[in-house]
């Protein structure tokens, strides 16, 4: 290459996807901490506040984000704190409130003064609300042989940074987020963790302000972190999970915007695909989504239904002294609940009547064992009336595993009837 | 006279920005009242989401109706504001997302998809002219026409009239809503119904200050009003008068700066508001604050030196002997300036006189003020070492004496215990001296 060769430029696509990365991921990290600690609205105040700095900024430099900017934003971001405290203590404004007035007046004196700056220049002042993703990504400069958008000259080393904070203090974040009391009781000083938390914050804001203006920055905080919430318990995974997440908007919030499909802004349209993505996570998530919590309940209801029945046939075969039918519950979960037996091998139908299997005699046996053993237990520690005890025992016979089985034994010294007088099965070995 | 007045009015300002004044100054009232309630009842943060969550609700009405008609885009706003808060409570009540994730999530995604409906619609060709919706980010009080102002001004006094109307019940559910409830009101739908007006007033002031700093507008009339007083229905009317100034002034202002938009003005003529009444509000402002505590130091200062000079006296007793400065900071850490300062303000009171050669002499005065000091003191000194742990529980320590916060036969006890230990000081002839209350 001689010495006039233009360094290679990166395509447009990869230019917005690294751009959208490097302004969300941070954003992702830090916001988990925040989740955690229910300080989202912290943060979205933050990221209000910083706009009167960013305004001056602009108005003595002519550009909107810059290393310098990024580390006096971090001082914004202790005022802003501060600021609330302060009213919330002194003014008898309940925490919210104060948290409202500080960062609407901060943000209305960032737009005037950016209002003001940006006459006679192209700067759209709105685009304090939304940034200006496609013009960030248009401006180059050259880095490394490669011309990359100027603004990851302020991004990367704001990512790197953040990583930083987040491995330096690991531990002190954690025990902060998780248990601020035992955190100051260790001798951590919790106080300073979150100045410095917040600092961070308003630092990541400035970074990506220009790609995504103020209000886009609280959703790659929250969103992202409050999915991984859903997904994950512990605080690594979730750091990764809401990194995912972020690349994942970013990725998709570049092909959703793009000129062919809705020629959108793409600030916006990462927020809605991290929301999209959160709308799953509520839905689908294994543990804590709300399909997957109606789907065990569902489960579980289905198995209570189809243990009453082993345990009636149960029952009547005893009265009987001979396999017999029983009155079965009716409807679709008690026609559900036999054929889910029947696919399990625990009953049969033999001519019409529903009898036990020899698997099904011994669950329905471990049932009434159960119940025996828990009424026996509750005639003895608890002064009820024999009426009393058999509703109590249906409900808990089947949480009644065969470990708490033998505790009871154990317990009240191998009984061998119940309060009613009806003889517990012994346990199967 | 009023007609001069209003003729007058009208050969100034014009009466589009008559009208617009007006709106926006009621607008300004109703907030302020309203938004006491949404910040006693901790819904000031619901009514921000509520407002972000308008957007795509005034976009999506727009693209129904097809052209700018206020009432249709507002209440689109209105319905889709209401899905928001829905979303938050599902949230809450469904997930283990806590209430300020929730609404951070709701807030900014509902935003973000309203920023997509509107640019969608600003490129369209068809709608693009008419819509009018970047109007609504930061408020642009200018386009409103005159209708649009008499709706928001109409709705801005009713909301007011219900506050007014319901005002006790109002009251009740704000404060203790279980108490209410307990009590036979209707706690549930009264909630509903300052939930309602909340979401109301919201909506109406999206033209005049725009989604995103109208839930400061809630805040910052009631918030200041708090600095005045202590009691809700003074408060309320102070929170709307503020709101109404600050609707008022806010506009006007705006209006001179053309390019500017309105919301930001607005917002910040309340703050310059909310500033004012924290620095210079009597008894609860920073100013008045500041010197009351200056007047308790000069006052605790004041005690403390002359229980020291009568310490100082007390061998003597009842000759009081002129006393050397130095020996007063003997016990007394105080700098020599600020010795000095106390001294002579001591001096001022008629305490104290200094003698020629710098010594400090107890007028009578200032012996009888020392007499009640000191007993005060004492008794206080006895009381807490006796009793440490009532300490906790006793409200005034700053109190001179002990008298107004314990009874009686407390007292007469522990200075039973004084006197014979001989810690009570007496003066000749000094029963007239009455115990310090």
């Amino acid at each position: 290459m001689g010495p006039d060769a233009i360094p290679a430029e990166l395509p447009l696509a990869l230019r917005r996807i690294i751009v959208g990365v490097f302004c969300s991921v941070p954003c992702a990290l830090l916001g988990c901490y925040l989740v955690l600690r229910r300080m989202s609205l912290l943060g979205d105040a933050i990221s209000h506040a910083v706009l009167p700095g960013i305004a001056v900024a602009f108005l003595l430099t002519g550009r909107l984000t810059g290393m310098p900017i990024v580390l006096g934003a971090m001082a914004v971001g202790v005022l802003t704190a501060v600021l609330t405290q302060t009213i919330y203590r002194f003014g008898n404004v309940p925490e919210d409130a104060s948290l409202g007035v500080v960062f609407a007046s901060l943000f209305a004196v960032g737009v005037i003064l950016l209002n003001r700056a940006a006459r006679g220049t192209d700067l759209d002042p709105d685009c304090v609300l939304y940034g200006r993703f496609e013009l960030t990504v248009l401006e180059t400069e050259p880095v490394l042989g490669l011309r990359l958008p100027a603004v990851l000259t302020t991004m990367v080393p704001t990512l790197a940074l953040t990583l930083f904070f987040i491995g330096v203090f690991w531990k002190e974040l954690k025990v902060a987020s998780f248990d601020p009391a035992l955190a100051s009781a260790m001798g951590l000083n919790a106080t300073i963790v979150h100045y410095l938390l917040m600092g961070m914050v308003a630092a990541v804001t400035v970074a990506s302000f220009e790609a995504v203006g103020s209000i886009l920055v609280v959703a790659m905080l929250i969103v992202p972190a409050a999915t991984a919430q859903l997904l994950t318990d512990r605080l690594g995974s979730m750091l990764l999970l809401a990194s995912g997440v972020a690349v994942v908007a970013a990725v998709f919030g570049h092909l959703l915007s793009a000129e062919a499909l809705f020629d959108s802004q793409m600030s916006a349209m990462m927020a809605v695909v991290a929301g999209a993505q959160f709308v799953l996570a509520v839905l689908f998530a294994p543990r804590y989504g709300v399909l997957s919590k109606i789907l065990r309940t569902a489960q579980l209801a289905l198995r209570i239904v189809a243990e009453d029945v082993l345990a009636a046939l149960y029952r009547a075969e005893e009265a009987r002294g001979a396999p017999a039918a029983a009155a079965v519950p009716a409807g679709w979960r008690g026609r559900l609940a036999r054929w889910v037996l029947r696919r399990q091998g625990q009953v049969t139908n033999e001519a019409g009547e529903l009898r036990l299997t020899a698997a099904g005699r011994r669950r329905a046996e471990s049932l009434v064992r159960s119940h025996r053993l828990w009424e026996a237990y509750l005639a003895e520690n608890i002064d009820l009336p024999l009426d009393h005890l058999h509703d109590a025992a249906e409900r808990m016979e089947h949480y009644v595993g065969s470990e708490l089985q033998k505790e009871l034994e154990a317990e009240l010294q191998r009984p061998g009837l119940d309060p009613h007088g009806k003889p517990i099965p012994p346990s199967q070995g | 006279m009023t007609d001069d007045l209003l003729g007058a009015l009208y050969a100034r300002f014009g009466y589009n920005t008559l009208v617009v004044l007006a709106g926006t100054s009621l607008l300004g009232a109703c907030a302020g009242l309203v938004g006491c309630f949404a910040v006693l009842r901790r819904r000031a943060l619901t009514g921000d989401a509520l407002a972000h969550a308008a957007l795509p609700g005034l976009c999506l009405a727009f693209l129904v109706v097809g052209e700018r008609s206020l009432p249709v885009l507002l209440a689109g706003a209105f319905l889709v504001g209401l899905l928001g808060t829905t979303c938050i409570t599902l949230l809450r009540r469904w997930t283990r997302i806590k209430e300020d994730a929730a609404i951070g999530v709701v807030l900014s995604v509902f935003f973000a998809l309203g920023l997509i409906l509107r640019l969608a619609i600003q490129r369209s060709p068809a709608t693009s002219d008419r819509a009018g919706l970047d109007a609504f980010l930061l408020g642009q009080a200018a386009t409103m026409k005159a209708a649009d102002v008499q709706l928001v001004g109409v709705a801005a006094l009713g909301c007011l009239l219900v506050v007014l109307l319901f005002y006790k019940e109002f009251r009740l559910v704000a404060f203790d809503p279980e108490f209410a409830a307990a009590q036979g009101w209707p706690a549930v739908r009264l909630d509903l119904l300052l939930m309602g007006l909340i979401a109301l007033t919201v909506v109406i002031g999206l033209p005049a200050v725009g989604v995103v700093l109208i839930a400061a507008l809630l805040i910052l009339p009631g918030a200041a009003a708090r600095f005045w007083t202590d009691r809700l229905g003074p408060m309320l009317a102070l929170a709307a008068v503020f709101g109404f100034c600050t609707g008022l002034v806010g506009s006007y202002l705006s209006s001179l700066f053309a390019r500017l938009p309105t919301g930001p003005v607005i917002i910040l003529v309340g703050t310059v508001v909310f500033l004012v009444s924290v620095l210079f509000a009597p008894r609860r402002g920073a100013v008045a604050r500041a010197l009351a505590q200056r007047c308790f130091r000069r006052e605790v200062e004041e005690r403390t030196l002359l229980r020291v000079l009568f310490d100082l006296a007390e061998p003597e007793w009842p000759h009081a002997a002129p006393i050397l400065p130095e020996r007063i900071l003997e016990r007394k850490a105080w700098s020599g300036r600020h010795l000095d300062r106390v001294l002579a303000a001591a001096a001022a009171d008629g305490y104290l006189a200094r003698d020629p050669a710098g010594h400090v002499v107890l007028t009578e005065r200032g012996l009888e003020r020392a007499l009640q000091v000191v007993r005060g003191h004492r008794l206080w000194e006895l009381y807490l070492t006796e009793y440490p742990e009532q300490a906790g529980a006793t409200a005034d320590l700053g109190n001179e004496s002990v008298e107004s916060v314990l009874p009686e036969d407390v007292i007469a006890a522990l200075r039973a215990r004084l006197s014979d230990t001989g810690r009570w000081p007496g003066l000749p002839g000094a029963q007239h001296i009455r115990e310090a209350r």
